[in-house]
């Protein structure tokens, strides 16, 4: 049997309290996390009140996640400590803090597909009776909690079944099934929407009367304006500050979050744009993600797709690459193309960057010449016989042209930072010499610095003669470097922007709005 | 080997040596090393040049069906499949040869050879269909043709045996048991199909692709590579790597029996994996492969010679060795 907490009283704690007398129900100091020699999360201390709703924002990779991850046993520090009412607590896995009383709401869904929704919600921890799984109480149970969160779905619906949105309810039901003391919250409301949203900042509000300590990871500004009492930001892993909520506007948390004026991170706006068409998409359905999508993006400019997780931006390029079943006309510089596979879709001019750079862009244990030329080998080489010498030159000329950092040729990709896995992935995609090249989440998980180098190379490649579809579930990157932005939702497109329009709340009126839950309900994904 | 003199302006580059060398790829041929000598400190007439040279000669079949299943392997699948395969074809050769004795004498000898390339290829194509286009995990699919086969030889012989043609046998001796330059046959020919496949592998982008999609399917995918096409042809050249090994295999016994190649499949898959091919997929190791096969031989030689171990125990260290070496791979990644 392994011990719950491997506890340690520290002799000398000195207590904070806040101006209530509480103690903070955790105590985190100096905390760091280092992948290999990638350091995420750098010396982040965090006090953490009971009753209070602390959010906790930043860019992509700035270590929000991580920081989270440590709290609840989901990653151990490399360093740093964490104390719960002076003693020093050490987490190795997530049941650790659970017992302790925190627990995690995590961004990704992780429920078991093919079991039901109560399955789901009592995992790990059915009710017995006599010895048997006591299914009836479960579903009594479960059918109660979830009606709590204003989710209707039946709780012997198997979760394959039922929409995202629901998915997210059960998974934030499951966490909420015991009291804790600390509930962690990681972007739940990213794939929600209007009423459900509601519902949910109120179960929040009401966690916090109750007297537990949440704390809440958003991009979503307006919302940590409305519910934190707290904020607290981190830049590329280190904490900037912690501010009171009532204190900074959402400009200010942006500037804080970014570190620099935005006017510097994006590349100027270009004026000249063909009204040539370059891709040409007709009536494309993706059965189950997109209907009936029908756009045009103009030669040589920068088109951006806006919309939540889940509206089908992927998907819709996924279907015209051939990399899933779809059917529609596409046409590109004026030439049909056959949708049916990648590798037609990549001879006729349409190159793709995937948004799962790790899973499905590059082979991590691989090194990089062979990653480099894994799109384009027959280019590379002709005939029967490899050519590497070909291929090594091709890496040093990408490695320069793309700014790759790296100590020497011989390591693997999986080996290179975020920013320098997407540069290689950018320069494999651009040796099948695209005429079209959509980049999905193009900084996802990236640093500052390399985040603008991407924007850059965005504007370089159209400025080649290249069209660039950019896929993105940050507005401020898409509104930073495109013409025109085409927002979808629920695999629609429902309108554009442009110019003047060109705005935040714009775009997230066309993402988000005019829907009822009902509509909803019949959207599988 | 490259000229790497070209190295990048601003950013410092280390010259790299080309040869970076792991233990996947050393490791069997340490073994190998390990267990002469171990085997020369049992019994000293183990590493006499006759000994040894029986010894590689058994072990070819193994060496040329393992370099196939390197393919097979290394492309992400699995073909359990090859010992009934294997007696399939030789009884399906050894009645064409028959048949044709008669009529075309000893020229029955080459045709009935190309035959059983034919035949081979043809029965890895439709494995390989089955998995791929049918998708079929590789498990199952090979385990019901696996089953086909055993069935198709034990019809053919009637449950008996299909033995050669006397008028052949004499001529068709030396494809087992002759020599070309004090080397046995059956040494050179999987000298050369290791030659061949490692060619492939390592020289082709084939190669590439077949690693590609055993390392990560979705990868492969998104660059362009049709996983269809790749995974079917290492299928089918299994195929043909069973064919030539059955080839080598009429002489020895000259005859097919519903028993011949029974548990094939396990050394088969044992020696690819001692020879530092991950199971799961990636890059395949074709040297080592052969190594492999040459181990598992020289264990069994050695449990014969050294009467610490039952000789009818071969199969059950195989299948440890197997174990071992999958948890060393586990625990090494």
């Amino acid at each position: 049997m392994s011990t719950v907490l491997s506890v340690q009283r520290e002799r000398d704690d000195v207590r904070s309290v806040d101006r209530h007398g509480h103690h903070p129900v955790l105590r985190a100091q100096g905390m760091s996390k280092d992948y290999g020699p990638v350091t995420v999360l750098s010396d982040v201390s965090l006090d953490i009140f009971p009753g209070e709703i602390h959010a906790i924002i930043g860019e992509n990779g700035a270590g929000k996640s991580t920081f989270m991850r440590l709290l609840s046993g989901y990653a151990e520090p490399t360093s740093g400590t964490m104390t719960i009412a002076g003693l020093k607590v050490v987490f190795s896995k997530p049941e650790h803090a659970q017992r302790a009383g925190i627990v995690l709401v995590h961004q990704e869904i992780l429920l078991a597909d093919g079991l039901t929704v109560a399955e789901n919600l009592f995992l790990g921890r059915e009710l017995m009776r006599n010895g048997m799984v006591d299914d009836r109480t479960m579903r009594r149970l479960a059918t109660e909690k979830l009606s709590q969160l204003g989710c209707h779905v039946k709780p012997n619906a198997l979760v394959r079944e039922i929409s995202l949105a629901d998915r997210q309810l059960v998974q934030i039901a499951r966490a909420l099934l015991d009291e804790y003391k600390l509930v962690i919250f990681d972007e739940p409301t990213a794939v929600l929407t209007g009423d459900e949203v509601e519902r949910l900042l109120a179960i929040i509000l009401q966690l916090k009367e109750q007297g537990a300590a949440v704390l809440y990871i958003s991009h979503r500004l307006d919302e940590v304006q409305r519910l934190a009492d707290k904020v607290s930001i981190l830049r590329d892993g280190k904490l900037v500050g912690t501010y009171p909520g009532s204190g900074l506007t959402q400009m200010d948390m942006a500037r804080l979050m970014v570190g620099r004026d935005f006017a510097a991170l994006y590349p100027g706006k270009r004026s000249e744009t063909s009204e040539d068409p370059s891709l040409e998409v007709r009536g494309l359905v993706v059965p189950g993600y997109a209907k009936d999508v029908s756009f045009t993006a103009r030669k040589g400019e920068i088109l951006g797709f806006a919309g939540m997780i889940g509206a089908g931006r992927t998907e819709v390029f996924e279907g015209i690459m051939g990399l899933r079943a779809a059917s529609g006309s596409v046409m590109l510089d004026g030439k049909t193309i056959d949708i049916r596979s990648p590798r037609a879709a990549m001879d006729a001019g349409i190159g793709y960057l995937t948004e799962d750079r790790k899973g499905k862009g590059l082979l991590l244990h691989e090194r990089l010449g062979p990653n480099l030329t894994l799109s384009s080998l027959s280019r590379f080489h002709p005939g029967l016989m490899m050519r590497r010498a070909r291929e090594q030159t091709a890496l040093v000329d990408a490695v320069d042209a793309y700014d790759i950092r790296l100590k020497t040729l011989g390591v693997n990709a999986g080996q290179l930072s975020g920013g320098n896995q997407q540069k290689l992935l950018l320069a494999k995609v651009l040796m099948t010499r695209p005429s079209l090249v959509v980049i999905d989440e193009p900084t996802r998980g990236i640093d500052i610095a390399n985040k603008a180098q991407i924007y850059a190379f965005i504007h370089q490649l159209v400025g080649e003669g290249r069209t660039c579809i950019v896929i993105s579930s940050e507005m401020q990157e898409l509104i930073g470097i495109c013409d025109r932005i085409l927002v979808m939702r629920e695999g629609r497109i429902t309108g554009e922007v442009s110019g003047e329009t060109m705005t935040e709340h714009e775009i997230a009126l066309l993402a988000t709005s005019n829907m009822t839950t009902r509509d909803k309900r019949g959207w599988k994904t | 080997m490259e000229d790497m003199s070209a190295v990048v302006g601003s950013t410092p580059l280390r010259q790299e040596r080309e040869w970076n060398i792991g233990w996947a790829d050393v490791g069997p041929f340490l073994a190998l090393l390990a267990l002469l000598v171990i085997g020369f400190v049992i019994n000293p007439d183990f590493l006499s040049a006759t000994n040894l040279g029986n010894v590689i000669t058994r072990s070819a079949f193994i060496a040329i069906i393992a370099v196939g299943a390197t393919f097979v392997i290394s492309s992400g699948g699995l073909d359990l499949s090859v010992g009934s395969m294997a007696a399939f074809i030789t009884g399906i050769t050894i009645m064409f040869m028959n048949s044709m004795a008669p009529e075309w004498g000893l020229a029955a000898i080459p045709a009935g050879m190309v035959v059983a390339i034919v035949v081979g290829t043809a029965c890895g194509l439709m494995n390989g269909l089955i998995v791929t286009v049918g998708k079929i995990e590789p498990f199952i699919a090979t385990l019901g043709t696996m089953g086909i086969f055993r069935a198709l030889i034990t019809y053919m012989s009637d449950g008996g045996t299909i033995p050669i043609a006397r008028s052949l046998r004499e001529a068709y001796r030396p494809v087992y048991f002759g020599t070309i330059g004090g080397v046995s046959v059956p040494i050179l020919i999987s000298i050369a199909v290791a030659a061949v496949a490692s060619f492939a592998l390592y020289k082709m982008k084939y190669g590439r692709k077949c690693a590609a999609v055993g390392a990560n399917e979705d990868v492969a995918r998104y660059s362009g590579i049709s996983i269809i096409k790749t995974r079917t042809i290492a299928y089918a050249i299994q195929g043909t790597c069973v064919a030539i090994a059955a080839i080598c295999y009429v002489p020895r016994l000259g005859a097919a029996t519903p028993t011949t190649g029974v548990l094939w499949e396990l050394q088969v898959i044992t020696a690819v994996v001692i020879g530092g091919t991950a199971l799961r997929g990636g890059k395949g190791h074709v040297w080592g492969t052969v190594a492999g096969a040459v181990i598992l031989e020289l264990i069994a030689n050695l449990m014969v010679l050294s009467d610490f171990v039952s000789e009818y125990l071969v199969a059950g260290v195989q299948g440890v060795i197997i174990i071992i070496a999958m948890l060393i791979q586990r625990f090494s990644k």
